[in-house]
């Protein structure tokens, strides 16, 4: 009897608390379709490594280390940066650059958005150690693979809780970012129309951009080289035209199978000691602190661009320079049919929202340059 | 381990993150204006030889 309910004994609140943070994760992701694709390997990832010994993470027992399949999926996976990094070439695929490139003008709102991370920066920092600090502002790009990689090459000691809410917050841009929008514009602004010039760039541009930006971004932040090259190499593999079959490989299949095993390793990071802290509620203020401080950066920046414009642009496409793709210019783009039925704002969100992938690349560039 | 003052330390990254952001992003944008009128008109001729 003693085998069969020991291991029961072991059991401790902090663990059951863990496993109902593992089912909301599942609620969320099942019911309000909250990034599913996450947030579901992850919830269920939280309730596995919560079970007293679990044998899915490594554990010490007699002295001796039992190894656990997360814990080597972590070490080959995520520690050395290799899923993000491979899921970056499923995104860069994903990606069409044609809105941006047809108006290379809507790169400076990419920039802008990036306000956050650096806001969050300062903020964090009045709490925690600056590689923490600067990891914690980097759920400001709004990109998963960013925040791994920047969170893993800086050491923090918070990765599991900085990627809960880097991929929570992700989810939550259809609720978090239209309130802010709302408050920085007027009903005027948001009903601003914007003409779309059906230009199309030529099919040597769309090669020789992923590989430009490779480059620049390389010689200014050589530690983002690898983000920005995978993205850009998964790109290059779309736009080549010689290699569709690689590229829908990479859009589909690879990002799919990356997926299922980014979710559940980063899972790993949840367990009840090293997740219950005050400090964990902190980073997930910190993360929408750094959300929200986005999206005003990219609204705020076009209404001082608006100023020395004749006409004019609509400031809500500011707010989709957070990155978040695709999302973020889906909620501009609704938001500016509900104001006006005619206003189609789609082109111009989607172009800010590609460069605000790219800019989120370059800022966790920065910030790994500042503190490595 | 509160500390307002590295507020006001780190605020010299801020500057210096968003400005950094700036120049590069500037640059590509450059770059891709120049892109875009090089090669407008050799895409015809990339496309002939498909």
């Amino acid at each position: 009897m003693d085998i069969l309910i020991g291991n029961l004994f072991k059991l401790e609140w902090q663990q059951v608390v863990m496993w109902l943070i593992g089912g909301v994760l599942i609620y969320l992701a099942i019911k309000k379709d909250m990034e599913p694709t996450l947030l579901l390997p992850i919830g269920f990832g939280a309730i596995l490594v919560n079970l007293p010994l679990s044998g899915a993470i490594d554990q010490v027992i007699n002295g001796k280390i039992e190894h656990g399949a997360l814990s080597t999926l972590f070490n080959a996976g995520i520690a050395n940066e290799l899923f993000p990094l491979i899921l970056f070439i499923g995104i860069g695929a994903m990606i069409d650059f044609g809105p941006l490139l047809a108006n290379p003008k809507l790169m400076m709102f990419g920039a802008a958005a990036q306000f956050g991370i650096f806001f969050t920066l300062c903020a964090a920092s009045m709490f925690f150690k600056i590689n923490d600090a600067a990891s914690i502002a980097v759920i400001g790009a709004a990109d998963g693979p960013t925040s791994i990689v920047v969170a893993q090459k800086l050491n923090s000691n918070y990765i599991g809780a900085i990627m809960i809410a880097a991929y929570s917050y992700m989810a939550l841009v259809p609720i978090i970012q239209p309130p802010i929008i709302r408050l920085l514009t007027t009903k005027k602004e948001r009903r601003i129309r914007m003409v779309y010039k059906q230009k199309s760039a030529s099919k040597l541009t769309r090669i020789l951009f992923p590989i430009i930006i490779t480059v620049i971004t390389g010689l200014v932040a050589p530690s983002a080289v690898s983000l920005v090259g995978f993205l850009m190499f998964g790109n290059l593999i779309r736009e080549c035209g010689v290699l569709n079959s690689l590229s829908d490989t990479a859009q589909k299949v690879l990002a799919n199978l990356i997926t299922i095993f980014l979710g559940i390793t980063i899972a790993s990071q949840m367990q009840a000691d090293q997740f219950l802290k005050k400090e964990t509620l902190m980073i997930l203020g910190l993360g929408l602190f750094a959300f929200i401080f986005d999206t005003a950066g990219g609204v705020i920046f076009a209404k001082i661009i608006n100023l020395f414009l004749k006409e004019k642009i609509n400031p809500m496409i500011g707010a989709a320079g957070i990155s978040a793709f695709p999302m973020s210019g889906r909620v501009v783009h609704k938001m500016g049919l509900s104001e006006d039925r005619q206003n189609f704002l789609l082109m111009h969100s989607m172009g800010v929202n590609v460069s605000g992938q790219i800019a989120s690349v370059i800022a966790g560039g920065l910030i790994l340059n500042f503190f490595m | 381990m509160f500390n307002p003052m590295a507020f006001v330390d780190n605020l010299y990254y801020m500057g210096f993150g968003m400005l950094s952001i700036f120049i590069v992003i500037g640059l590509i944008m450059l770059s891709t204006v120049i892109l875009n009128k090089v090669t407008a008109k050799k895409d015809d001729d990339m496309e002939d030889d498909d």
